[in-house]
């Protein structure tokens, strides 16, 4: 038997002990995790690029920072000052997953790397790769749309948030699934 | 120190998602069209084990859990929201942390779901102070609540008179006999050859000039 950091794809009860204790970890050492955040917070980062004005020092914000646009302004300034100082917990966590899925990658080379999902290979997936290409934009805007909308997504909201029994995390999942499932359904329901 | 707790905190949970398969967009697809559950029982299984584990660290109020819980408010945009996000997840097989995950892993597709994620999130930065006064932010069961009693005040709880610790166990236990009760469903894919069904294929790589 391989070693489980070797192995290409962990068994489903494997998987789900350490799905568990990423999150459980998290919480224990730090917070809950969280991702979608993120995304808004480097907009602003990009945003500030072209507008150096976009966030200015506030002392009547809790963060000492404030914006003038009104959500990097919300929570006393909370994302604003995460713009104007990046080097945060929860961008520098975002960077350390897209390392670490880099480093698990390493781990499982054997055959073709997946540029485009071509391991569903009898599918549109990976026949139409303009089409692919056309689902994962929309997707990764609704996507996020949506998680901000709902103030968090599957880690923050559906994991974490379920991990503490919260409403809003059972909310979140019920409604999340209600879409996925009928959307991956009537796009891809018909194909082997 | 938190710095470098985000780094291997990060590291870990961003490995993990890879080696589970929750980065490969085939994987959810399968999922949410009922063709293969491996990742719905793990998911099932995780929530479960960290929800079991919590609330047993809760309950011997070791480590100071109680104070780094932060439970999202519950408010009808969390609902909206969900079905948004929802209906990219099964229209890409990505989720805004597993689309980051499979850039790292060295999917080219994941690109184009980091761009649609920034443009998505940017949108909602300039429509914000518009909705943020709407019935979207109405919210339900009073807000930051939780099934289960965590210790924290800031938190309360729907079920006050039952203690946390047997509430939080028992929807855990309840996560993992799903787990473990779902088939795992996986079928064989037939190898059919569906290129010749494209009329034009636009993803070939033509020489330049």
């Amino acid at each position: 038997m391989k070693s489980i950091l070797l192995q290409k794809q962990w068994s489903w009860l494997l998987s789900g002990f350490m799905l568990g204790m990423s999150f459980l970890l998290a919480v224990v050492l730090v917070k809950p995790i969280g991702v979608s955040t993120q995304y808004p917070i480097v907009d602003g980062i990009l945003w500030e690029q072209v507008q150096p004005d976009l966030v200015t020092e506030n002392g009547e914000n809790k963060s000492g920072y404030g914006s003038s646009n009104a959500y990097f302004n919300e929570n006393g300034g909370k994302y604003a000052a995460a713009i104007a100082k990046p080097l945060t917990y929860g961008l520098v966590f975002v960077l350390a997953m897209i390392l670490g899925g880099f480093v698990a990658r390493i781990t499982q080379r054997s055959g073709q790397p997946e540029l485009y999902t071509p391991s569903m290979v009898s599918s549109e997936l990976n026949s139409m790769r303009l089409k692919r290409l056309q689902r994962v934009f929309v997707g990764g805007f609704l996507a996020l749309l949506g998680a901000r909308l709902a103030g968090g997504c599957t880690s923050g909201h559906m994991m974490s948030g379920m991990m503490q029994t919260s409403l809003s995390g059972f909310l979140f999942a019920a409604a999340a699934f209600a879409a996925a499932i009928p959307m991956a359904l009537y796009l891809y329901g018909r194909e082997e | 120190m938190q710095i470098a707790l985000a780094i291997l905190l990060g590291l870990f949970f961003g490995f993990t998602l890879q080696k589970v398969g929750a980065a490969n967009p085939v994987k959810i697809i399968d999922m949410l069209r009922f063709r293969d559950l491996h990742l719905m029982k793990a998911i099932l299984f995780g929530i479960g084990f960290a929800m079991i584990g919590l609330f047993v660290l809760l309950h011997f109020e070791v480590l100071n859990v109680a104070s780094h819980l932060s439970v999202k408010s519950a408010y009808t945009g969390v609902i909206v929201g969900g079905v948004l996000l929802g209906a990219g997840w099964g229209m890409a097989g990505f989720c805004p942390g597993t689309g980051l995950v499979g850039l790292g892993a060295g999917r080219r597709d994941a690109w184009v779901f980091l761009i649609g994620g920034l443009l998505g999130a940017f949108l909602y930065t300039l429509i914000y102070g518009w909705i943020k006064g709407s019935f979207l932010f109405t919210t339900i069961g009073g807000g930051k609540s939780t099934l289960a009693v965590t210790g924290n005040k800031a938190f309360p709880a729907l079920f006050p008179d039952i203690p946390g610790y047997i509430l939080g166990c028992g929807i855990g236990a309840g996560f993992i006999l799903v787990s473990l009760l779902l088939p795992v469903l996986k079928k064989r894919r037939v190898q059919t050859g569906v290129e010749e069904s494209v009329p034009q294929d636009t993803t070939k790589e033509t020489p330049a000039g």
